[in-house]
């Protein structure tokens, strides 16, 4: 048995290659089936902005009860999310990944200007902030300021976080740069309108949008009360 | 774009796991030897056993009752204690066996293990020589069982299966697993007429074949390991006795056992580098083309993947560390949500499972071989937990010895 068998050695070549391709092929259908979910989250926003201007064009003259839907693209943050991770397995440059970035920019700003619109007629202070970054390794401070934002919106659940990448072939995105005339100094934020270009620590943002500390105050009183009545 | 390192790591996954399909469709082809049930063969050729002594006072006396426990002809078996310039009571612990007639006891200089087993050869007269660790007992069949295997005139040595003795802690219990293991892929070897390792506990010889090709070497303190080497290349057959039971005493604290590895690991090494002659040369079968090769590759294969491994964790960890100074420690406690969608899917994650699981069966297969029980033990769970965290250190420091040409010591 000492002796070089080639057919067994090709036997189990072939045996190995069935098990490998098997392994790969099944890696790349989870990574099929997670951009598919993150289209299908996508279009299901889509619906829900469309369905929320449509409610807003039909209610114009309506209450701001009606209009006040909380559940409004809740998804958004979901998709960031997924989309994010996706980014991070597939990489930057994956062109899914980029058709699924552009699609979820151009609806991030469509909930935005929709978010505005129902303020304006609500006479209330949108709470939101659009974030600019660039992974092209010419932000160092982008990763710290992706963390900032991500805590700001869970502690915050009412603000609304658009992230925009900079880089981004699109030209949606560039018409939303030209109108807050955004200067190419990363990361940037903007708030009511107005950019702030470097990095913001939670205290800076704090400033920045003082209705965060009333919320934080509100959400402090509410659960003292909370815990009073249960004793 | 893909990764360089994500495609050597895929070249490296491959050739492990078709190593080790390679090892469970062999041992399939030759299962049939497993059923059969031992036979009791009248065949009793005159044996030696040499026990080399270096300051074995604790377990020498366990060592040579085993021996003289052998289910085998009295008048056939001669046991040769050699006192290697033992620096304790070795000596004296011998003196309680001078009155036996199947004893004969030896002392000499210190010389290293080669030369205590050297001397023994000199003084056998029988036909077959073998030699056990004075750390190490055997079965009270090991002697038949391995002497069977000498009644093919093919045959040159014969290798046994070690266990470990009395595993308790969890160092011991890893090294049980192991142990299993290193049964399965000797078992497998030998089909493959590839075994390169000739182990101190128990393994024997045809005393002509030492007029052949010479007594023991140095061989950077892996004699067993060049002996068998040695053989391979004048193509004498070692074969395997998976039924003859050896119980070795394994290194109890990560430090011995580091120790240990490190003198194995780096006598492998060096012992390939002076037999490279014997890599992928057809003329040489499995051994040549296959075994060592990748016995070889399996050791940078480890320590790229814990190089991989590290890379990973500095980059989470970095992460984490730019978080902590962006918002600060953030304790609070977040609901944990099953989302399919986060599962790790990438091919990296899903080979390296499927080689964990098939390194699983063979260890189970392995411990099929030394109990003759199928089952999932305490020891395997420890195996796959811990030996990748330990093994890096010594294989590093291994490859670093020999890069260097540093010599390691017994001790």
């Amino acid at each position: 048995m000492g002796k070089f068998d080639w057919k067994k050695y090709l036997i189990v070549f072939l045996i190995t290659a069935l098990i490998f391709s098997t392994a790969i092929y099944l890696s790349n259908l989870a990574s099929e089936k997670r951009l598919d979910e993150i289209k299908s989250i996508e279009d299901k926003i889509a619906i829900d902005i469309l369905s929320s201007e449509t409610q807003f064009n039909l209610l114009a003259e309506s209450s701001c009860e009606d209009l006040n839907n909380p559940g409004l693209s809740a998804d958004l943050n979901s998709l960031a999310e997924k989309l994010s991770f996706e980014e991070d397995k597939l990489g930057s440059d994956n062109q899914e990944v980029i058709g699924l970035k552009r699609y979820y920019s151009v609806l991030e700003i469509k909930d935005y200007l929709l978010v505005k619109k129902i303020s304006e007629k609500c006479h209330v202070k949108p709470l939101t902030v659009l974030y600019f970054y660039s992974n092209a390794g010419d932000c160092s401070e982008c990763e710290r300021m992706g963390y900032i934002l991500t805590y700001l919106r869970d502690e915050y659940p009412e603000l609304r976080v658009y992230s925009f990448d900079y880089n981004l072939d699109l030209s949606t995105l560039k018409t939303l740069l030209s109108v807050f005339k955004l200067e190419r100094k990363l990361p940037a934020v903007v708030v009511n309108s107005t950019p702030y270009y470097g990095f913001k620590s939670i205290e800076e943002f704090e400033k920045i949008m003082p209705e965060l500390k009333t919320l934080k105050n509100q959400a402090a009183s509410s659960s003292t009360t909370t815990s009073t009545k249960s004793k | 774009m893909i990764e360089v390192g994500t495609i050597v790591a895929h070249i490296l996954l491959f050739i492990s796991l078709y190593f080790e399909i390679f090892l469970l469709l062999t041992f399939l082809e030759g299962k049939h030897e497993m059923k059969k049930s031992p036979r009791e063969s009248s065949y009793a050729p005159s044996v030696t056993v040499i026990v080399p002594c270096f300051n074995e006072t604790k377990t020498l006396t366990k060592t040579v009752n085993s021996l003289l426990s052998l289910d085998y002809p009295k008048d056939k078996l001669s046991i040769f204690i050699v006192d290697d310039g033992s620096t304790d009571d070795t000596w004296s612990v011998m003196q309680k066996f001078k009155e036996n007639q199947s004893i004969s006891l030896f002392q000499k200089e210190n010389g290293g293990k080669f030369t205590a087993l050297n001397l023994g050869i000199s003084q056998a007269k029988s036909e077959i020589v073998g030699c056990l660790d004075a750390d190490s007992f055997v079965d009270r069949k090991a002697l038949r069982r391995i002497i069977e295997r000498f009644e093919n005139p093919e045959i040159s040595a014969v290798t046994p299966a070690i266990k470990v003795s009395s595993p308790k802690n969890i160092i011991e219990r890893i090294q049980s697993a192991e142990y299993a293991f290193s049964a399965f892929i000797r078992k497998t070897f030998s089909y493959l007429g590839a075994i390169y390792i000739a182990p101190g506990p128990f393994s024997f010889f045809r005393r002509e074949i030492f007029e052949k090709i010479g007594p023991y070497r140095h061989a950077h303190n892996t004699e067993d390991l060049e002996m068998a080497l040695r053989l391979q290349t004048k193509r004498l057959k070692i074969d395997n006795a998976h039924d003859a039971y050896v119980y070795t005493i394994a290194p109890k604290t990560p430090r011995a056992l580091y120790k240990q590895r490190v003198r194995w690991i780096h006598g492998f090494l060096e012992n390939a580098r002076d037999y490279r002659f014997l890599f992928f040369r057809p003329g040489y079968g499995n051994l040549s083309m296959f075994v060592l090769p990748t016995a070889t590759l399996s050791i940078f294969t480890a320590l790229y993947f814990t190089a991989y491994s590290i890379w990973n964790a500095a980059v989470f960890i970095g992460n984490k560390i730019i978080e902590f100074s962006a918002v600060g420690l953030n304790l609070a406690i977040q609901p944990i949500q099953f989302d399919w969608f986060f599962f790790k899917t990438e091919s990296i994650f899903i080979l390296s499972s499927i080689l964990i699981v098939l390194t699983i069966i063979l260890i189970v297969t392995g411990k099929y071989i030394l109990d003759r029980r199928v089952g999932f033990s305490r020891d395997i769970l420890y195996f796959v937990l811990f030996y990748s965290f330990l093994a890096p250190f010594w294989l590093a420091r291994s490859v670093y010895n020999t890069a260097l040409s540093k010599k390691t010591s017994w001790r």
